[in-house]
């Protein structure tokens, strides 16, 4: 298993990424550099989080069209597997590769502090191995973080299993119109969705960041699970 | 010769616009409370080197669905100005 971290000019998770792979999950990683059209090499690309082109424009627009997006777009078009965190989920939608886009928190403010997820469809690999109900504990940082998608995109998400994480309680509820639950203000508290084929997935929270009990939540280190389904350990 | 073009972009409706919400909430606290419905847009202006004004356009367009405006969120208007 080789995957490749790609790095946009503001990306700054990509050192996050590579300890998960590299050093906890014992993959192989490369870096991908954004001006980069061949990326065959590699069985998984990670879009990490940051500031891409200092998020100009709108959060991701200018990295959609960076040479390396051609590339992401023909691997995940053979199936190959791609995963977007935070910056990485909006150049996602941007690009087309997801739907819908990321609005501003409905609280017009930064939002840096740890949430609580359940897992709502096993259907990507990122969830695969988990099971419907399983709770994550970790961090957001972000200030586009709102999910929002036209009523028919929504409805079709939800009927094809294509939301994968939700935002929570700590006791695992779901509850829409809290801000301190669904804390950015998505629609139906979404936090992370997949393609219809499953192997395009994208999420605002940062599970990367939550890894090892000692930077977890309250020695919390579930960050890791989907990280181990997606490299199929 | 260049030709201008300016486009408009702005959240269409019913897409929470936070900083027009933002502004709104600014004005009622100096007492311009009766001032509602603030959506925040964006003008782009640009130039068009070397083309006819129908290729021009055409121009423009494409590249307000390619990049300058999300069609998830937002439309557009371009005018061509003197």
């Amino acid at each position: 298993m080789k995957v490749g971290v790609v790095v946009f000019p503001g990306t700054n998770c990509d050192q996050d990424i590579e300890n998960v792979y590299g050093r906890l999950l014992k993959a192989e990683t490369r870096r991908i550099w954004h001006r980069e059209t061949k990326i065959s090499d590699v069985d998984l690309v990670v879009l990490p989080g940051g500031f891409s082109y200092g998020d100009y424009l709108r959060t991701g627009a200018l990295a959609r069209l960076s040479p390396v997006m051609d590339g992401i777009k023909n691997f995940a078009a053979e199936g190959g597997k791609v995963i977007g965190i935070c910056n990485g989920f909006q150049i996602l939608c941007e690009s087309g590769l997801l739907p819908g886009v990321l609005l501003e928190n409905v609280g017009r403010r930064f939002l840096s502090r740890f949430v609580h997820l359940t897992v709502e469809s096993t259907k990507s690999f990122f969830t695969a191995g988990m099971s419907k109900g399983d709770m994550l504990t970790c961090p957001i940082a972000h200030f586009q973080g709102n999910y929002f998608a036209d009523l028919s995109t929504i409805s079709e998400l939800e009927a094809n299993n294509q939301v994968i994480l939700r935002y929570c309680s700590g006791s695992g509820k779901r509850i829409d119109s809290d801000r301190d639950v669904n804390v950015n203000g998505s629609i139906n508290s979404i936090a992370g969705i997949t393609n219809t084929t499953g192997n395009v997935v994208g999420l605002m929270p940062h599970p990367e960041r939550a890894v090892e009990m000692l930077t977890g939540f309250i020695g919390s280190d579930t960050g890791l699970s989907p990280f181990k389904c997606s490299v199929g350990a | 010769m260049s030709l201008r073009f300016q486009v408009l972009v702005r959240l269409k409706e019913g897409v929470l616009d936070v900083q027009g919400k933002a502004v709104e909430n600014g004005l009622k606290d100096k007492k311009y409370g009766a001032i509602k419905n603030v959506r925040v847009g964006k003008v782009i202006e640009l130039e068009v080197d070397g083309l006819g004004k129908e290729e021009a356009r055409t121009q423009v367009e494409d590249v307000c669905k390619l990049l300058l405006a999300n069609p998830v969120i937002e439309r557009y208007e371009v005018k061509e100005v003197a």
